[in-house]
């Protein structure tokens, strides 16, 4: 079971709610994945509210947990007022703190996210920071009050999966009671089992679901891949070997010449 | 009265937050608010004065990853 914040949770994966060819296909896609944790987002109302509401009623109605973003915040100003807005909608201490530094590879800001999540931790706020694989940030970050990481492992959207395993290997090394969520750069359920097996607790995912030419299966077989790859890390897997192992014994062989 | 809401200018007849969301046919328990870069309870919204060029954002939730 995963525990974040005090809260256990039996699914260790999280899913965005954006990008869906339909709300009905959102929803089926959050049954399917057995998630219990969804993301949303806050943006400006332009139809005297009819909009957002649909929308929240919908996630409502999911009964899931709601882990709001602060997606699209360039500053720590935005970034904070955006979850005071975020906790006074969904009321909720939890606040996916994401301050953008790049718009190319919306790399997080690091600086301006250890800064934000200093100032919303000590206003009660439950920091989930979505944040680079450096560890010396990581650090700030836990210092700054957050009790869960959630490093990337490549580009949000990208699907490219884990473009630096080595950085992953060492982040979990260096932190092995920090609740670990791998966030964004995810494309496919063997990347996600690759995670896990490496000792991550959870995954975030939403583009790789959503953007699946079924996305309701693809949630699917990502709850499977990481449920698998938490059982394998559980198993210990073997570490990879330069030589040859013969895997049948040698001794007793029989000798024909 | 001018105010910037939602990045526009718009002249709204409104004295308060609550008068102003009225006025626009904001309705929800799943709208935030904000004036000058500052949160606005909704249960301040109805003693909460506007000024001129006030700076008023209106959220709602949407979609997110």
């Amino acid at each position: 079971m995963l525990k974040v914040y005090d809260i256990d949770v039996q699914s260790r994966l999280l899913l965005g709610t954006a990008r869906y060819p339909s709300p009905s296909i959102l929803a089926e896609a959050v049954r399917r994945s057995k998630t219990e944790i969804v993301t949303v987002s806050l943006r400006r109302e332009t139809s005297g509210g009819k909009s957002g509401g649909a929308f929240f009623e919908l996630i409502r109605d999911l009964g899931v947990r709601v882990l709001p973003n602060t997606a699209g915040c360039h500053s720590v100003k935005e970034a904070v007022l955006t979850a005071k807005m975020a906790r006074d909608v969904f009321r909720t201490d939890w606040i996916k703190l994401e301050v953008i530094g790049h718009h190319d590879t919306l790399q997080p800001d690091v600086f301006g996210l250890v800064e934000a999540a200093r100032i919303l931790t000590g206003e009660g706020f439950k920091v989930f920071p979505y944040t680079t694989d450096d560890l010396v940030v990581a650090e700030r970050l836990l210092e700054a009050g957050c009790r869960v990481l959630m490093p990337w492992c490549a580009p949000i959207g990208s699907a490219m999966g884990p473009v630096n395993p080595t950085a992953l290997k060492s982040f979990r090394a260096h932190f092995p009671d920090v609740p670990l969520i791998v966030d964004a750069g995810i494309g496919r359920p063997s990347h996600a089992a690759e995670v896990m097996e490496r000792g991550y607790d959870a995954v975030l995912l939403n583009t790789a679901v959503a953007g699946a030419g079924d996305p309701a299966a693809m949630a699917e077989a990502f709850a499977l891949a990481i449920a698998a790859g938490r059982l394998a890390h559980k198993a210990v897997p073997l570490e990879p070997r330069d030589m040859a192992v013969p895997s049948t014994p040698v001794i007793g062989k029989a000798v024909f010449s | 009265m001018t105010l910037i809401i939602n990045g526009e200018e718009q002249d709204v007849a409104a004295e308060t937050l609550a008068d102003l969301l009225l006025a626009l046919d904001y309705e929800g328990e799943w709208l935030a608010t904000a004036v000058n870069g500052e949160l606005v309870h909704r249960e301040d919204r109805a003693a909460f004065p506007l000024g001129a060029f006030d700076r008023i954002e209106i959220l709602s939730p949407m979609q997110g990853g």
